[in-house]
Order: structure tokens, then C-alpha cells, then sequence
């Protein structure tokens, strides 16, 4: 068995990079934090792979099944004997399998920076922030304990806000990240309120002791009941609830398309490949505890995810800016990954949900971040967001155009690129529960090709629009990581992940589900050829069907007006009601005590000062008074 | 000793002058006028000594000695106390002792 | 005989006195001040100290008072009356004095004196040169000493104090 301490190195570097890049950054040249951070997350990139390969061809797998190994763990915080928080690392497949995920992308990330962010001001504090980001991703997915979870967990929160505010002079990117840093905030007190009560019903953080299938410390969870569910329902439904906010699940998911405000690499990153996913990964995390204890929670997950996913489907089919549609599909893909997980037993055939969710997690984070950077290479090149104000770019960036093309088959879920495997495995594991799951999901997958074709073809082919400035296509430094990751979404799909990453460990074999591969392909290609023939050219026919369902066209293009009924709440009543109130509180009578302490102690000072008045018959006047004073004692009390 | 006068008298006396020295000491504004009460007091205090040496130890003379010094010290100070009430008039042309007040807070 | 005289000095002692530090005018405060050492030294005449009498006439009442009237000369206007100090001072001032007063005359009264002897002192002027210079025990050579330092001191520092600057 061979030792996996090297993995410290992983996130120490990437800390120690953030924290170079970040205190001197501004001194030396821009490049060199470029630089340095590439460098930091390629050998980042390259230990989680020597890992991800040790861990899984190696030395991972004990008599079957895949252990976690823990080269790490020890006491950092200690409240009692019993209430201890620990620090360590754990791998485990699916945490080997994120590893890999999350340098790989963020090293391609990095390299497309170099080229997109030049010339940019800020452009240290931009790695810098992307080593933070990185740093707390991995962080959070080798954790050990939950509460480790957590902390990390905050930390990607703060490293997300920090970066879609990153152009801090536009009013719109302060806005949307904190709305950003709010919601998942909120989000977040869910979370923390389900840690205490799991951690209070179990007395223990660490998932290695809430995950054993034995289950013995959480015995005690399902007797105590509240409101007709057992306090470990209710656990895993708040801790879900933090899930929920990170990965923009209905109604938490109003943040996501606003923090397309950030640069396009960042999207790239965070809001595809890796953040968003923090919450399927939570919930794959403590998987055993869900699917044990509170199937009634992986029941609210899986509806969440189905809901959340065809929602968002529609509303991505009307959106006109690049990045909305692409943030929309991000939702809706994450939907179906909550509800494959959802669905999921433990072990053997009926673990065939989880395995469907992690794979489609490792194949979506490959061609939703190929996605984003080729849009980002498109916005660079006719510097407007708008798909209606572009067209016929086919011409002018041949490279974008393949690889965007690529992405959209995977994501349309064609053979044999990756995201038909993944699609498939997802859709077997629904239809093995529940056939309005399984129909919803077809839904799903023919509204995910159309809308995708319709971006592609209306931004590549459509109208041949006259340009002010002739595109040009991205520098060579830009292309390449669009070369690798269109490699990646293109044969991922051939990696036997039943044998690698499943819900106890042990392999299940994975095959093409005929009857539902079928079904599957014959909506998403009805939806390639509807959005064909309706965007290949230019037409009047999609004004006129949009105009013909138009009322129910502007509900859909105003995101079913959820941001409007957020504000409603929260300016007519949380104001209203609970801030000001308090505010006034704080002010009047937290703020008046304080000064009137203040006041006090100055007017008591006042008075005193009044002995040291410099007058010489005053403090001659206080000697004698005070001798006689003495005297008088010595008579009458002392005799 | 004197005829007919008891101790307790003089002593009433002295008594009597000291605390109306001290009651000048306090109220008078001019710092002349305290350094006369000042006077008083030490007046009071030699006619003490005086008194107690010449009733009850008269072949010693130590009480009449110290009343003796008490007089030098007493001229020495005033001296000193003279200069610097010039030296404070020159400063702030008033002998006020509330004006001389730079010690305060 | 002596009895009317002493009660005589004592009065006078006592009432010029308070004159002297409630009048109104300086100069005759000063002059107040002047009779009441003079009583005082009257009654250092009956009590037959005839040598500290006359120190006290000559140093007190000669040399003091006369450097009083000499700074008061210099330093203040003379016509002017000076200011009846503030209510206040004067009632705060007039209690404290008043108990002082009292508890220390009740202190004494209630003492049981001895009875005085009625030795006669030896107060010769040979025995007083004598005892002032006598550095054996019993002898006042030091104290001498110590006061005529403590003149040099006072005669130093007064011309310190009181020199102007000329340095410039």
C-alpha cells in the first residue's frame, strides 16, 4: 500500500501560491503571478493524477471494494473530550475523482487566463483569488469531518464572491455578488443548523464514523420524531438545504445567472466545473447516512433536482445572452445530477443512480467549462454578450466553432461523445424508480439539445452580420485548453467509471441501457432539428411562434418572475417587519447605553477634575479639613 | 510662670490666634495678606513653646531656643515667599492667589 | 497685677488679630500684624525672656513687617480696597476653623495639667551665648549652625528668584 502523504501538497501549495501571488503580485510584473500560478496548480494538477492513478489502479481497491484512506488527520480544535473538530485528508473515490477534476480544470482555467485577462488591471489579484478558489475546492473535497466540510465550504463561498466581484467599478458585479454571497449564505445557516443536529444526534463530526454502513451511532436519530419526521430526517433535509443554495437547486438558484457578471474563466470554473457541484458532492459524501437513514431526504432531493432541472430548461430556451443560456443549462444539468443521486440506493444495482451522478459531474465539468470558454473566447473576439447582435462566426473563429460544436454534442447527449454515457447511466437509474422521472428527464434532455443548438447556431451560422471590427480568432494560448478539454468531453465517455466510483465500492458493470439510450437520442435529436430548422438561417418563423405564445413567453423569458417576488419579500417585509425594528433597537438602545456609559464616566471626570484646580487655598482647605477631620475621629471614636 | 494665669489660659489664647491665622490662611486673596497669616500662626506657636518651657521646665531652655529658630526660620521664609510674590507680580501683575493656578488639571 | 496685664496683651492679641485678617485695606492689615507681635512679645517680657522679647521686637516686628510694607509697596495699589472674599470660601473656612478650634480647646481642657513650678529659669544673657555655641550635649551649636546655612540658602535663592534676565 503505498503512502499517499504527498497529497498535503496539493492544497498547501495552492495556499502558499494565493498567499505569494497575493501580497506580491503588485509589485512584481503581471506575468509572473501568471505564471507562479500556473505553476502552482500544474503541479497541483499533476499530484492529484499520480494520486487519482495510485489510488485507483494501484493500491486503492482492498478485497473489492475501494477503501477510504485517511493519510492524514489530526485534532486542531478541542472544545471537550467529546466535541473535538479535526483537520485531515480523505480519499476516497469520489474525493481522488474531484481532485482530478478540479486541477485539471482550473489549470486549463489558468492558461486561458493568461490570454484572456491581459491587460486587465488587477490581473495578480486575479490568480491570486483563483489559488484561493482552488485551494479551498480541494480543500473541501478531502476533507475528513464535516465540519472541516464547512469551513471550506465558506471559504469557496467568500473565493466565489470575491471573484465576480472583481471588476468592483461595475455596480452590476458588486450587486450580483452579494446576492451571491447572501443566498448561499442563507443557504448556509440551513447547513449549519443540520451539522449541529447531526453531529449532536451522532456526537461526532467525522464521516468516517457517520458513514459506516453499520450505522450504529445514528441508531438514536430515527426514534426522536418532530413533526412527523425523525430528527435525522430533518437533518439531512437542512443540511441539503445548504447543498441546495451552493448548487442553484430551486428556489435558492437566483444567484447564478447574476454571477455571470464575473470574468468568463471564472464562470468557467466556479459556476460549471466545480463550485456548483459542491452540493451533488455533499450529499454523495454522506450518501450512506441519506440512503440508510432518511430515504424520505434522498425522496426531496431527487423532486428538487427534476423540478429544478426542467425549470431551468425552459427558461434557458428564451434567454439572449451567451452566458445566461450557458448559466441556465448549468442549473438544469446540476438538476440532473441531484436527481440521479436521488434516486440512488446503496450498493449493487440499485447504487447505479450514484454512479450515473458522479460520472455525469466528471463529464459536465469537461464540456460545460469548454463551453464558457469558448463563449468567452467569442465575447473577446466581438465584445458584446448578445447573441442576437452576433452571427456567422463560423468564418472568423474556426477553432471556438470545433470545439463549441463538440461541447454542444456532448451536452445534447450524442454517441459517441462523453455526455451520452452519462446521460444514459442517469436516465436508467430514473427509470428504475420512477417513470415520471424517467419522462421528465427525456423532456429534459430534448428542451437541453434545442437550446444549446439554438445558441450554437445563432451565434455560428444565422445571419451573416456586417462586424465593425473584422473577429479575430483567440491567441494560441487561448485555444489549447479548449483543444484538451474538447478531447476530454469527447472520449471521457469510454472510462469505465461503474468500476472506479460507486456507492460502496465495489464495481458494478455499466452498460448502454438500450431502451433507454433510444428514447434519449430520439429527443435530443428532435430537438437538434427543430432548433436546424428554425436558427440554421435567418427566419421570421421563431417571431412568429414566440409572438403567438407571447404572454406566456414573457413569464418564461422573465425567469418565471422569482427574482421579483424575492425582492418583494425581503424589501415589503423582512424590512419592514424584523430590520428596522431591530436596527432601531441597536441604535437607541444598544448604541445609548454605550454612550450613556460614556456619558457618565466623562461627567463623574468632569466633577473629579475639580480637585486638582491648582487653587492653594483649596488644597490648603482640604489639608486642615482633613486634619481636624482626624482629630475629631481620634476623640470621639478612638478615646 | 505668671501669677494668676493658668496654663489653660494661654493656651486658649494660642489656640484662638492659630486658627484665626488659619482662617486668614484660607479666605484672603492677596498672597501678602496670606503670608501675614501665615505669621500668625507662627507667632501662636512660639508663644506655645514659651509658655511651656517657662511653666513646667524652666531650668531648661530648650522650648525658649526653639522659639528662637522658629523666629529665624520664620524671617527666612517671609523672605523668600517676598521674592517670589515679586517674581509672580512681574509675571502676571496681580498677587491674586486664584490667578496663580498653573498647576491645575 | 500681671493677671490685667496679660489679659490685656490678650486681647489685643485676639483682636487685632482677626482684624488684621478681615480688613479691607493692606496696609493696615500690616500695621494690625505689627501689634499684634508687639503683644506678643510683651507677653515674652512678663514671662522675664527678655532676650527672645527683644528678638522679637527687632526681627518680627522690625525686620518683617518693614519688608511686608516694602512688598506691598511694590507689588499692589495701595488705595484700592481689596475684594471681601466669596461667601463660600468664608463660611467653609469659618467651620473648619471653628471645630478645629474647639475640638482642640476640649482637648486641653479636659487634660489635668500638673501644677507649673515656680522655679525662676536661667535666662542670662551669659547662659543663652553660652548654650548657642556649646557643641557638648545639651549645647545648640548645631541648630545655629543649620539656620545660618539655611539663610545663606534663602539669601541665594531670593536673588536667584528674583533676578531679571539680562542675557539677552
Amino acid at each position: 500500500m503505498s503512502d499517499f502523504g504527498y497529497t498535503i501538497i496539493i492544497p498547501a501549495i495552492l495556499f502558499i501560491s494565493f498567499l505569494l501571488i497575493g501580497f506580491g503580485g503588485g509589485k512584481l510584473k503581471p506575468v509572473i503571478s501568471g505564471i507562479a500560478g500556473i505553476i502552482s496548480v500544474s503541479v497541483a494538477a499533476i499530484l492529484s493524477w499520480i494520486t487519482a492513478y495510485n489510488y485507483f489502479f494501484i493500491s486503492g481497491k482492498v478485497s473489492g471494494a475501494y477503501q477510504s484512506v485517511i493519510p492524514f488527520n489530526t485534532l486542531w480544535l478541542k472544545f471537550t473530550d467529546r466535541l473535538y473538530i479535526d483537520m485531515g485528508i480523505l480519499l476516497d473515490p469520489i474525493s481522488v475523482m474531484m481532485l482530478v477534476v478540479i486541477s485539471t480544470v482550473s489549470l486549463m482555467v489558468h492558461i486561458y487566463s493568461i490570454g484572456y485577462m491581459k491587460g486587465e488591471k488587477g490581473f495578480s489579484r486575479y490568480f491570486a483569488f483563483l489559488s484561493l478558489f482552488t485551494f479551498s475546492m480541494t480543500g473541501l473535497v478531502i476533507s475528513t469531518n464535516i465540519f472541516q466540510t464547512y469551513i471550506f465550504w465558506e471559504l469557496v463561498g467568500i473565493s466565489s464572491y470575491l471573484l465576480i466581484g472583481f471588476y468592483y467599478d461595475k455596480p452590476s458585479a458588486v450587486a450580483a455578488a452579494k446576492k451571491a454571497f447572501i443566498v448561499t449564505r442563507f443557504a448556509d445557516l440551513g447547513f449549519l443548523v443540520g451539522i449541529l443536529v447531526l453531529s449532536s444526534i451522532s456526537g461526532t463530526f467525522d464521516f468516517a464514523v457517520l458513514n459506516n454502513p453499520n450505522g450504529s451511532s445514528l441508531a438514536s436519530g430515527t426514534t426522536s420524531t418532530f413533526l412527523g419526521m425523525s430528527a435525522l430526517t430533518w437533518s439531512l433535509i437542512l443540511i441539503y438545504m445548504g447543498c441546495a443554495g451552493k448548487s442553484a437547486m430551486f428556489p435558492l438558484h437566483i444567484w447564478l445567472p447574476d454571477a455571470m457578471e464575473g470574468p468568463t474563466p471564472v464562470s468557467a470554473l466556479i459556476h460549471a466545473a466545480t463550485m456548483v457541484v459542491a452540493g451533488v458532492y455533499l450529499v454523495a459524501r454522506l450518501f450512506p447516512v441519506y440512503a440508510f437513514f432518511a430515504p424520505d431526504a434522498l425522496e426531496v432531493v431527487a423532486v428538487v433536482g427534476v423540478f429544478t432541472s426542467l425549470f431551468a430548461a425552459l427558461i434557458a430556451t428564451t434567454q439572449t445572452d451567451i452566458k445566461r443560456v450557458l448559466a441556465f443549462s448549468t442549473i438544469s444539468q446540476i438538476g440532473l445530477m441531484m436527481a440521479g443521486i436521488g434516486v440512488a440506493g446503496y450498493g449493487g444495482e440499485a447504487g447505479l443512480g450514484y454512479m450515473a451522478s458522479m460520472f455525469h459531474l466528471f463529464t459536465h465539468a469537461m464540456f460545460k467549462a469548454l463551453l464558457f470558454l469558448c463563449a468567452g473566447s467569442v465575447i473577446h473576439s466581438v465584445h458584446t454578450n448578445e447573441i442576437f447582435e452576433m452571427g456567422g462566426l463560423r468564418k472568423y473563429l474556426p477553432y471556438t466553432h470545433i470545439t463549441f460544436l463538440i461541447a454542444c454534442l456532448a451536452i445534447a447527449g450524442i454517441p459517441p461523445l462523453s455526455g451520452f454515457f452519462s446521460k444514459d447511466e442517469i436516465m436508467t437509474a430514473g427509470l428504475q424508480k420512477s417513470s415520471i422521472i424517467f419522462i421528465a428527464e427525456l423532456v429534459i434532455a430534448g428542451l437541453t439539445a434545442f437550446y444549446m443548438f439554438r445558441l450554437y447556431f445563432i451565434v455560428f451560422w444565422n445571419r451573416e452580420t456586417r462586424y465593425n471590427k473584422t473577429p479575430h480568432e483567440s491567441p494560441i494560448i487561448m485555444i489549447i485548453p479548449l483543444i484538451i478539454l474538447a478531447a476530454g468531453s469527447a472520449f471521457a465517455g469510454f472510462i469505465p467509471f461503474g468500476s472506479l466510483v460507486t456507492s460502496n465500492g465495489k464495481p458494478i458493470v455499466s452498460h448502454i441501457h438500450l431502451e433507454v439510450a433510444l428514447p434519449a437520442l430520439a429527443f435530443a435529436l428532435t430537438g437538434i432539428g427543430i432548433s436546424y430548422v428554425l436558427y440554421k438561417k435567418e427566419r421570421v418563423v421563431p417571431k412568429k411562434i414566440s409572438s403567438s405564445m407571447i404572454s406566456f413567453r414573457i413569464i418564461v423569458s422573465n425567469k418565471f418572475y422569482i427574482d421579483q417576488i424575492y425582492i418583494f419579500v425581503t424589501k415589503k417585509i423582512i424590512f419592514n417587519l424584523v430590520s428596522t425594528p431591530v436596527a432601531w433597537f441597536d441604535r437607541h438602545i444598544v448604541d445609548g447605553t454605550m454612550n450613556a456609559i460614556a456619558y457618565l464616566t466623562n461627567s463623574v471626570s468632569e466633577k473629579i477634575k475639580g480637585f486638582q484646580s491648582g487653587q492653594l487655598q483649596q488644597y490648603a482647605y482640604v489639608m486642615i479639613s482633613g486634619a481636624v477631620l482626624i482629630l475629631f475621629l481620634i476623640f470621639y471614636l478612638l478615646k | 510662670m505668671i501669677e494668676g494665669i493658668g496654663i489653660e489660659n494661654i493656651l486658649i489664647v494660642n489656640t484662638l490666634l492659630f486658627f484665626i491665622g488659619i482662617y486668614g490662611f484660607l479666605t484672603r486673596k492677596n498672597l501678602v495678606t496670606i503670608l501675614m497669616s501665615v505669621e500668625l500662626i507662627l507667632t501662636a506657636v512660639n508663644i506655645n513653646f514659651v509658655a511651656f518651657n517657662k511653666y513646667y521646665y524652666p531650668e531648661n531652655l530648650q522650648g525658649h531656643f526653639f522659639a528662637l529658630f522658629v523666629i529665624a526660620v520664620a524671617a527666612t521664609e517671609a523672605a523668600v515667599a517676598i521674592a517670589i510674590i515679586i517674581s509672580l507680580y512681574r509675571r502676571i501683575k496681580v498677587i491674586d492667589v486664584e490667578r496663580a493656578d498653573e498647576m491645575k488639571y | 497685677m500681671e493677671k490685667i496685664l496679660f489679659y490685656i496683651f490678650s486681647s489685643v492679641i485676639i483682636i487685632f488679630s482677626i482684624m488684621c485678617v478681615t480688613s479691607r485695606r493692606i496696609l493696615r492689615a500690616a500695621v494690625f500684624l505689627l501689634f499684634v507681635l508687639l503683644s506678643a512679645a510683651g507677653i515674652f517680657f512678663m514671662m522675664s525672656y527678655h532676650f527672645l522679647a527683644a528678638v522679637q521686637i527687632t526681627i518680627y516686628a522690625g525686620g518683617i513687617i518693614v519688608l511686608f510694607i516694602f512688598s506691598i509697596m511694590l507689588t499692589s495699589h495701595v488705595d484700592e480696597k481689596l475684594e471681601a472674599p466669596a461667601f463660600k470660601k468664608v463660611y467653609f473656612s469659618f467651620m473648619a476653623c471653628l471645630l478645629g478650634a474647639c475640638l482642640t480647646i476640649f482637648a486641653f481642657l479636659k487634660y489635668e495639667f500638673p501644677i507649673p513650678s515656680s522655679k525662676q529659669p536661667v535666662n542670662s544673657m551669659q547662659v543663652i551665648g553660652k548654650s548657642l555655641l556649646n557643641y557638648e550635649s545639651g549645647g545648640y551649636a548645631l541648630p545655629f549652625e543649620v539656620i545660618s546655612i539655611l539663610l545663606l540658602a534663602a539669601i541665594v535663592g531670593t536673588i536667584m528668584i528674583t533676578r531679571r534676565d539680562e542675557t539677552k
